[in-house]
């Protein structure tokens, strides 16, 4: 039988988000999405021996958008950094038990806003050059095509 | 399910009264309208009372104007494609409000690509349409203009009237959809001036699965499906006979006791927009006095309308509608806020209640304290 709905664990994220709130100056700090599109997300990360310290996210969007930032915050706390980097899209969906097909991409940008905050951390500390924390795909400015 | 519906728009509860009525004509008294046996004489007897019963409730000329449909889409369908192809040769042009339902706007687009021209009449801000642009778009060539009675996800009711008087002067057809308005408001096709009418069982309490197309004596409209000769042979295949007649009920029922509903309706959800707008930064889409009595909607800055829905659920066990665009199968926003002006950040953050006949007023300060609670816990998930 299709999957109806959400699945327990998107709505049991959904309805307690984990690392809710803002860490005030932060070592890294990512944004992605747009709100005309309907989906925004931020994420705060603190780092400690190159490793994600503390993380916390805010989120405008829908059911899964507010989900899979939860999600995401709590696969990258305690990580390396680049371990965190290597966390997809694809595997916060399959942590939370599958998105609807047409979540897959618009609502499901929590990886994207963590690679940006570790990207604008490394360009603090001098390890790649600004150019370099290009956006990924669905970052703030891209249009809502999908 | 229990909790607190407020989405009858999307579903209503077949009344009782007319599901009990229906019931017969599953297995009891089931037969084919077309048989010319006993069985087949009385199950007949039973579709026409429904269709006596459904004209009075839009006090049609006669019950011979009702065309039974499987429900409003079909209805639509066959209005327009039936009116346009059969009167192709008087034009080549096709009006319809920005507004109409998906089930009128995606018929009208399918006939472009057969060579006919489409033209959107703008509404305001709050829904209703613009006369002046309405006769302005409205040619010679024009061959439909389709407008619907009152809109579902804003409330706002239409001056059909004028409508119909602007269209009439021209000497062309008009398209009502009033799935969203019979049985909430009086409709009489007579003294609104409609040749064509869609109708919903569901919204009037009857099954889900049945529609009536009415087609005024002397409009002619060609078939899209074909078949048997059944109901006039607009619309071939046997009859839905439990629906008809539980929608056939339904209707006579709406009739009885629609004027007392509508105020009972229409006290709640009064008390409730006022409740609910004292939420910070909320507003009211639609309307504020020639809306449906039953309908309340609005839209909350910062917040997804998704994300309402699901935790007026889920905290509330309220069960209330949305026109965001991450609750729809396209992620389009909904082209009804969009079109009474909304930006697609504000069209986002809706919500619609409708109200119905399990609706008391006993429910309204739990109703208020949910939304805004609702509202109060996304926002301060957002970092708009």
């Amino acid at each position: 039988m299709a999957q109806i709905g959400y699945s327990k664990k998107v709505m049991e994220h959904f309805m307690n988000p984990r690392n809710v709130g803002v860490i005030e100056n932060p070592d890294g700090y990512g944004k992605v999405g747009n709100p005309v599109c309907g989906d925004l997300m931020e994420i705060f990360i603190t780092v400690k021996e190159d490793r994600v310290d503390d993380i916390k996210f805010r989120t405008f969007g829908c059911g899964s958008a507010i989900a899979v930032s939860s999600m995401v915050t709590e696969m990258a706390k305690g990580k390396t950094l680049n371990e965190a980097m290597k966390i997809t899209r694809k595997d916060v969906a399959d942590e939370l038990d599958g998105l609807p097909p047409q979540k897959m991409h618009c609502s499901n940008l929590g990886a994207d806003a963590l690679h940006a905050a570790i990207k604008n951390y490394w360009v603090k500390i001098g390890k790649i050059k600004p150019e370099e924390a290009k956006p990924e795909e669905g970052e703030e400015g891209e249009s809502c095509e999908t | 399910m229990c909790g607190i519906n407020l989405d009858y728009q999307s579903a209503s509860p077949v009344d009782p009264r007319a599901a009990e009525f229906a019931e017969r004509y599953l297995s009891g008294d089931f037969g084919n309208p077309s048989a010319l046996h006993s069985r087949g004489l009385a199950a007949k007897a039973a579709l026409e009372e429904a269709r006596a019963k459904v004209a009075e409730l839009i006090n049609a000329e006669n019950p011979e104007t009702i065309v039974f449909t499987s429900g409003v889409t079909e209805a639509n369908n066959l209005a327009i494609r039936g009116a346009v192809q059969r009167n192709a040769a008087k034009g080549k042009k096709l009006l319809a409000s920005q507004i109409e339902h998906i089930s009128v706007l995606n018929p009208m687009k399918d006939l472009k690509k057969g060579g006919f021209d489409l033209n959107l009449v703008p509404v305001d801000a709050m829904g209703s349409i613009d006369l002046a642009a309405l006769e302005s778009l409205l040619s010679k060539e024009t061959v439909l203009t389709s407008v619907m009675y009152a809109n579902s996800e804003i409330g706002t009711i239409q001056p059909i009237k004028e409508v119909s008087d602007l269209v009439h002067e021209r000497g062309q057809f008009l398209h009502v959809d009033a799935s969203a308005a019979a049985g909430k408001i009086p409709i009489d096709v007579q003294k609104d001036g409609i040749d064509l009418l869609t109708l919903s069982s569901n919204d009037l309490y009857g099954p889900q699965g049945a529609g009536a197309l009415y087609v005024k004596s002397g409009v002619r409209i060609q078939p899209v499906l074909f078949g048997g000769g059944q109901e006039r042979g607009y619309r071939p295949g046997t009859e839905n006979l439990y629906a008809l007649a539980g929608f056939g009920e339904a209707a006579r029922l709406a009739k009885l006791e629609k004027a007392e509903e509508r105020v009972r309706l229409q006290a709640i959800r009064d008390a409730l927009i006022k409740e609910i707008l004292k939420i910070e930064e909320s507003y009211l889409t639609g309307h504020p006095t020639q809306r449906l009595p039953h309908h309340a909607s609005f839209r909350f800055s910062r917040i997804e309308g998704e994300s309402i829905l699901l935790t007026m659920d889920a905290m509330f066990n309220i069960q209330v509608s949305t026109g965001s665009a991450c609750s729809s199968r396209t992620l389009e926003p909904s082209h009804v806020l969009l079109a009474i002006g909304l930006r697609h950040e504000q069209a986002h953050g809706s919500m619609i209640m409708t109200l119905g006949r399990q609706s008391n007023p006993g429910q309204i300060p739990f109703i208020a304290h949910a939304a805004k609670k609702t509202v109060e816990r996304l926002r301060a998930l957002s970092p708009l």
